[in-house]
């Protein structure tokens, strides 16, 4: 079906599955319970989920099948945002205009920087794109302020034109909107004491991930995907039998970047704003944790890293002194507050340590991400008979062809 | 013509950070072949060890002012720094005015500590590894460091004034013969070009004049062949992985009366030290010394008035507009050597 095999077939249903029923399955917990801090079915967040999924399932194009490191692929999210905005602004507050000129957009611009970056290879490569980002960020900051609105971020402001729609709407900015249905409207769904929040803006963007996710599976499958693995392996094989691999990769370089661009634009359908500081390095740098941290060159893995991260990121940084008393309340007074001392560097503001941590355990001990530390449980599990079958492919995979 | 001076100057001070940096990248990169995104964490490590400093030279102790009571009637107390009862008022003050150069004296050994530490704990588990690995491992090695001296110095910048003695500026365009304050240049700015083309040059001698720095460069020619002669290469590998963490302390520990260090400031650093590495050659050391003063002066040349006005935002960019025709002509950079990062 689909075009797929069944074992891609099965990971597009679970993945669709998932992400459909995200907001039953992130709120496990009822809302007035201790535990419902570990919610994490508000809209907000789970908009987040996908559109960093997305970012990430672009990033794993490039850097996962070619092997290319890029460090600046925040820039491309961020011309995505400003042109989405840009889009608001002038034409329309219909959601679909804006997404289409972002992913082209970006494409363009990942067209250019690729041409010129992937003339080198290796960390020339990284530092030819960490150079490009770096500089739009900074022209977004200091001279192109017409156009970006400098720190204060590119907003939505009462006089714009918005052809479309007919200049402004009365005394307050409008809304984000699909032919009418608005991004931010919710339903309520109350079963005894849970409460689910079903969102159009998620489910926008749900859809979008699901649509991309399935290109990203052809892409891998495609011989062209082929090529791009054989570019990883050996570039210099694949040159002496008379291929050039500069189109192939040029090509995986602007997908990933109209799939930043996408992300961009839907961070900005969500939330119609752009700043500069999400095409800084550090947010290249972000979505490259993602990446590995879920298993970089896996199908799979690029979403997981997302939401792992995400979901970390929220939940960590609202735990607060308060919280860690009341865990531990069950403790001996002094006890409890040793395990609070403890504990307290590692969340609330502090929670970008847990993540460095996790992040370097997880580069050095499963080089695989979460994926492999996944198929090591499922191999540990399931005992050693499935080892040969699971295992093989997986090795094979990642042996290196002879020389 | 006082305009160009004063630029070049300018861009001395910029440059002479960048180079110290890049010198300790390279001498990682070329003696371990590691490309350490934790550098800059270094840098910043260093700058904090000046912050430590500091405050351990002023912890002071309450004492109460005879005689005299605040407005509610409690006796009035003041604070005296304990290196001021310790050596007298004049001597204390002294101290604590030059807790900035003092503190080199805290960071040399602070530094060449955390570089042996990072270098067994963490990095020679890394050097088979390939080169995106590295940059992953030590980019969060980055972060956490990062994080750790938010957590305990928290995120705003701290000043960190120069000693008294070097507060002014220096009336440079009246020794040229131009008139009187045409070409002013900060003292502390003077004594930091000073103080890095000292550590550049003592690098280079110890690498150049000494047993062990010939071991080195022999090894950094080849790893190989060193250590089949029967010599420990890796033990010394680990003294230059100090050595390049030191250099980067100690350009963080003068750097802070130019820029009140906070915790970002190593990535700010990173960035661009990683530019000038490869503008000057990957694995080049005086490449990486030309390129980091050549990035800085070039820099504080587009920053000049005139030619904001005629390519508005150039200053911003023009050290990775430089890096990236570098990179496009001359892919081993200015002094690259051949076969370095090349697969």
């Amino acid at each position: 079906m689909l075009g797929l095999n069944r074992k891609d077939l099965t990971l597009m249903m679970i993945v669709a599955a998932m992400t459909l029923l995200a907001p039953i399955i992130l709120n496990p917990f009822p809302s007035d319970s201790a535990m419902a801090q570990f919610n994490a079915g508000y809209p907000d967040l789970m908009q987040r989920f996908v559109i960093f999924g997305i970012f990430a399932i672009g990033f794993n194009i490039l850097f996962g099948l070619t092997g290319y490191l890029s460090f600046g692929h925040a820039a491309f999210l961020g011309v995505g945002s400003y042109s989405a905005v840009w889009m608001f602004k002038l034409l329309s507050m219909n959601v679909i205009p804006a997404i289409v000129l972002a992913v082209i957009i970006s494409g363009l611009f990942a067209l250019v920087i690729g041409y010129i970056s992937l003339r080198r290879s290796g960390i020339y490569f990284s530092i030819l794109t960490l150079a490009f980002a770096q500089m739009s960020f900074n022209l977004a900051y200091s001279v192109l302020t017409p156009i970006t609105n400098g720190e204060t971020g590119l907003q939505l402001a009462l006089d714009d034109p918005r052809v479309l729609d007919g200049g402004s709407s009365g005394g307050s900015l409008p809304v984000t909107q699909l032919f009418g249905l608005e991004m931010r409207a919710t339903t309520q769904l109350e079963i005894g004491a849970w409460s689910f929040d079903f969102n159009v803006g998620y489910y926008l963007c749900a859809a979008i991930m699901l649509a991309v996710f399935y290109l990203a599976i052809r892409i891998f499958r495609s011989p062209f995907g082929i090529m791009l693995r054989a570019v990883k392996s050996n570039q210099q094989r694949m040159n002496y039998t008379g291929l050039n691999s500069r189109p192939y990769t040029l090509a995986a370089f602007v997908i990933s970047g109209m799939y930043a661009g996408l992300a961009g634009g839907l961070m900005a359908s969500m939330d119609p704003l752009a700043g500069a500081e999400r095409m800084q390095w550090t947010a290249s740098g972000e979505v490259v944790l993602m990446t590995i941290l879920g298993g970089a060159g896996t199908l799979i893995g690029p979403v997981l890293g997302a939401g792992f991260i995400k979901y970390f990121e929220n939940i960590f940084s609202k735990i607060n002194d308060n919280v860690l008393h009341s865990w531990f309340a069950v403790m001996p007074d002094g006890i409890e507050d040793f395990l609070v001392t403890i504990v307290h560097p590692f969340v609330g503001k502090g929670w970008h340590l847990t993540l460095g941590l996790m992040f370097m355990a997880v580069v050095i001990f499963l080089p695989g991400g979460l994926v492999e530390g996944g198929q090591r449980i499922g191999r540990f599990v399931t005992g050693r008979r499935n080892k040969k079958a699971g295992g093989a492919e997986a090795e094979a995979a990642r042996k290196q062809p002879a020389e | 013509m006082d305009a160009i001076i004063l630029q070049f100057l300018n861009g001395l001070d910029k440059g002479s950070a960048y180079a110290l940096i890049a010198l300790g990248l390279t001498l990682i990169f070329g003696t371990l072949g590691v490309v350490n995104f934790a550098h800059g964490a270094l840098f910043m490590i260093g700058a904090f060890c000046a912050v430590t400093v500091q405050r351990l030279l002023s912890l002071s102790y309450e004492v109460e002012v005879e005689g005299e009571t605040d407005f509610l009637g409690n006796p009035m107390t003041t604070d005296i720094p304990y290196v001021q009862s310790w050596f007298g008022e004049a001597i204390g003050q002294g101290i604590i005015d030059w807790s900035v150069p003092l503190a080199i004296l805290f960071a040399i050994p602070v530094m060449l500590i955390v570089g042996f530490v990072m270098e067994r704990g963490l990095i020679q588990y890394f050097y088979k590894r390939p080169h995106a690995d590295q940059i992953l491992v030590t980019f969060g090695l980055a972060i956490v460091l990062q994080e750790i001296i938010k957590q305990i110095y928290g995120a705003n910048p701290i000043p960190t004034p120069a000693p008294e003695a070097f507060r002014g500026s220096l009336d440079f365009g009246v020794w040229l013969g131009f008139d009187p304050n045409t070409i002013i240049y900060p003292y502390w700015r003077l004594v930091y070009f000073f103080f890095s083309a000292f550590i550049i040059a003592a690098v280079f001698a110890f690498l150049q004049f000494t047993t062990f720095g010939m071991v080195v460069r022999a090894g950094m020619a080849d790893r190989e062949t060193v250590g089949l002669l029967g010599i420990n290469i890796d033990k010394r590998f680990t003294v230059m992985f100090g050595i390049a963490a030191a250099v980067a302390g100690l350009a963080g520990v003068m750097y802070t009366p130019i820029n009140s260090p906070n915790y970002h400031m190593g990535m700010d650093f990173l960035v661009l030290s990683f530019v000038v590495v490869v503008v000057g050659g990957m694995g080049s050391l005086p490449g990486a010394v030309l390129a980091g003063f050549l990035l800085g002066i070039l820099q504080s040349f587009a920053s000049m008035n005139w030619i904001k006005d005629i390519l508005p935002g150039i200053d911003q960019i023009i050290i990775y507009l430089v890096a990236i025709a570098i990179l496009l002509t001359r892919p081993r950079g200015l002094l690259g050597r051949k076969g370095v990062m090349e697969d």
